[in-house]
């Protein structure tokens, strides 16, 4: 098969433990340098916190596997460093169209709303992400990437964690304080550690085919159900980079995946998909089924896992690798404050609530496209073929359409770090919701308030003038700034610099106002990973310290 | 009153994030209705739940739209 892409094979090293005959022990170990492990690790390296990370391989992901990474994926990535590379590499899109038979029925836009920085979605091959991030870790000084670095037993001893890691040169032990696994579905570490994970396998298999061919079809998802080139079944159509296209088909339960894969079993669906002599190439085949699953807890003492390990979905919603970044990034921050004595272990159950939470919600959407997808039964198949029926010229039946509710962040309402409202607002930016992003004009010139706002908690403090700031709430702002856990002020206005160096930010185009409801004096709280933690109508700083104690588990 | 055909699907008192998700709430409650039961089972379900919905509308103006437009996809 043709190669548009050559993966690179980073080196192993002997570790020091075998180097110098000496046990190791670390703040903390992760497990697995896929896309949550490598995210994680450059998570903590850029808050100052030295990382070693294990990998019993040597290169990034083999084959496309995960391909869409969503705007909150990216918000991330940008606050890692990465993203810009991503959507330089990737195919960024919107629409998506959904085929009935030989019809469209339904088309819909990720991203209905003007001026957010991301865009809905983007198509990479996973191989690039890894390979971006792996990069990107490399270049931090405090991450130690360990390759052909295999775990082979664990202990949780209560006050640290041991593992007994095997490499080329031998084994070696190791303790750490804390432990984020992040070694993928099968998890070894999960079945070492005797956990279990729940949920159920569903009864269909699915061809991915990664075809290399110049094609001028729009940037789109475009998704089949019962088409004349694969009746009874659905059809995935997705554009990634290097010219190479996703092709998805569904092939019921009863087939030979060996069989299945085969070029000559292949080839010919896609020639009857794309219909003419259009030449193409195979670069990846492969035979999938899936489970939709998660783990109980996913903080067991000083073991907290992540992504895959934790949690698996169908891939219809691109829930997979996007939750598990999202994982790492409501851990990391708690982590960092527990590690630093800011903040009680139990903000780390928090972790497991919000991320069970989303998981929760994550299978519970990825699950209903499954069973719009694949109908059960025949009564359920009828209701769905109604649906598809009715789609095309009535619109409560295109919003029941369902081919996959793409990624996209939680609101984590019902968490206990939230302060619940005692004012009015209107809009989404209730607490517990991830942050709306929107232009915003810097002293350094345009920018994106998702790009200044993130790894620490903040303030946003909405005022007319920036300059009209009263030497006792500029006090206030100081002192919140030099607390143990300090929150940055940033004044969001439509006019004026704030004095004292200030971080001020012009709501240029009066979107934030719109997306979070400001009126003067509107303040709110927002944590390291972009959700809102509390807001009021006047800035109060006991109500702010209050907000800030419940929001770390210090109260 | 004609028939309304835009998404009217809610939870009385439920604060919904994502547009499509009062209308996932009731597909997935209409297939549950259904599990576990026999094809004809499914067909005796679905006629009381017509039935009982036709009541609930009372418009016979509304109803009628509503079969013609379903019977026009038979």
């Amino acid at each position: 098969m043709l190669s548009t892409y050559k993966y690179p094979k980073f080196e192993y090293r002997r570790p020091p433990e075998l180097a110098e005959q000496r046990d190791g022990r670390y703040p903390v170990v992760i497990v697995g340098a896929g896309p949550v492990g490598v995210a994680a690790a450059i998570d903590l390296a850029i808050q100052g916190t030295p990382v070693v990370l294990l990998d019993n391989d040597d290169t990034v992901s083999i084959g496309s596997r995960g391909v869409c990474y969503a705007k909150r994926a990216l918000e991330i990535m940008d606050r890692l460093g990465c993203a810009e590379e991503m959507v330089q590499k990737g195919v960024s899109w919107n629409v998506g169209r959904t085929f009935f038979r030989e019809q469209e029925v339904f088309n819909f836009n990720l991203c209905p709303e003007p001026d957010h920085h991301r865009p809905g979605m983007i198509n990479l091959q996973q191989y690039y992400l890894e390979e971006y991030l792996v990069r990107r870790g490399q270049s931090l000084p405090n991450i130690d990437l360990r390759w052909k670095n295999n775990v082979i037993a664990v202990t949780d001893h209560g006050d640290r964690v041991s593992l007994r890691v095997e490499t080329p040169d031998g084994a070696y032990s190791l303790d750490t304080d804390w432990l984020i696994v992040a070694d993928g579905a099968r998890s070894p570490i999960r079945h070492m550690m005797g956990l279990d994970i729940e949920g159920k396998i569903f009864m269909d298999r699915f061809l991915i085919a990664d075809v290399v061919m110049k094609a001028d079809y729009p940037t789109e998802r475009w998704f089949w159900f019962d088409p004349p080139f694969h009746p009874n079944q659905s059809v995935l159509l997705h554009r990634q980079a290097d010219n190479v296209w996703r092709i998805d088909f569904q092939l019921g339960w009863n087939v030979d995946p060996e069989e299945e894969k085969k070029p000559e079993k292949v080839i010919p669906r896609i020639k009857a998909m794309l219909g003419d002599e259009r030449e193409f190439e195979l670069e990846w085949v492969s035979v999938y089924t899936f489970q939709c699953r998660r783990m109980h807890e996913f903080r067991h003492g000083r073991l907290l896992f992540t992504g895959d390990a934790a949690h698996q979905v169908s891939p219809f919603g691109a829930r997979g690798a996007n939750s598990g970044i999202q994982d790492t990034d409501n851990l990391v921050w708690k982590l960092k404050l527990v590690m630093d004595g800011k903040a009680p272990a139990t903000l780390l159950d928090t972790y497991s609530e919000e991320r069970v939470a989303a998981a929760d919600e994550n299978l519970m959407n990825s699950t209903r496209s499954t069973d719009f997808i694949t109908p059960k039964s025949a009564t359920s198949k009828t209701f769905r073929n109604a649906v598809l029926g009715l789609a095309k010229d009535y619109p409560f039946a295109r919003a029941l359409v369902n081919s996959g509710r793409l990624s996209v962040p939680s609101f984590l309402t019902e968490s206990r770090l939230n302060t619940p409202d005692s004012e009015v607002f209107a809009g989404n930016m209730v607490p517990g919701a991830p942050m709306d992003d929107a232009p915003v004009e810097t002293a350094s010139g345009e920018n994106w308030l998702l790009q200044v706002a993130g790894n620490r908690f903040q303030l946003l403090y909405c005022m007319s003038d920036a300059v009209d700031i009263d030497a006792a709430t500029a006090a206030a702002f100081a002192a919140l700034a030099d607390a143990p856990v300090p929150v940055e002020v940033i004044v969001i206005a439509e006019r004026g610099r704030a004095p004292g160096g200030l971080k001020t930010l012009i709501d240029s185009r009066g979107r934030i106002r719109e997306r979070y409801d400001l009126k003067p004096g509107t303040t709110y709280l927002m944590r390291p990973d972009q959700h809102v933690a509390a807001r009021w109508r006047a800035f109060d700083a006991a109500r702010v310290r209050a907000a800030l104690a419940r929001a770390t588990c210090n109260a | 009153m004609s028939l309304n055909t835009d998404s009217n699907f809610f939870t009385p008192g439920k604060r919904y994030f994502r547009a499509f998700s009062p209308g996932d709430d009731f597909y997935e409650a209409l297939i549950d209705m259904h599990r576990d039961l026999s094809d004809e089972q499914s067909a005796m379900v679905n006629a009381r739940l017509i039935l009982l919905l036709a009541n609930h509308i009372g418009d016979i103006s509304v109803l009628r739209e509503a079969m013609q437009i379903a019977r026009e996809g038979a």
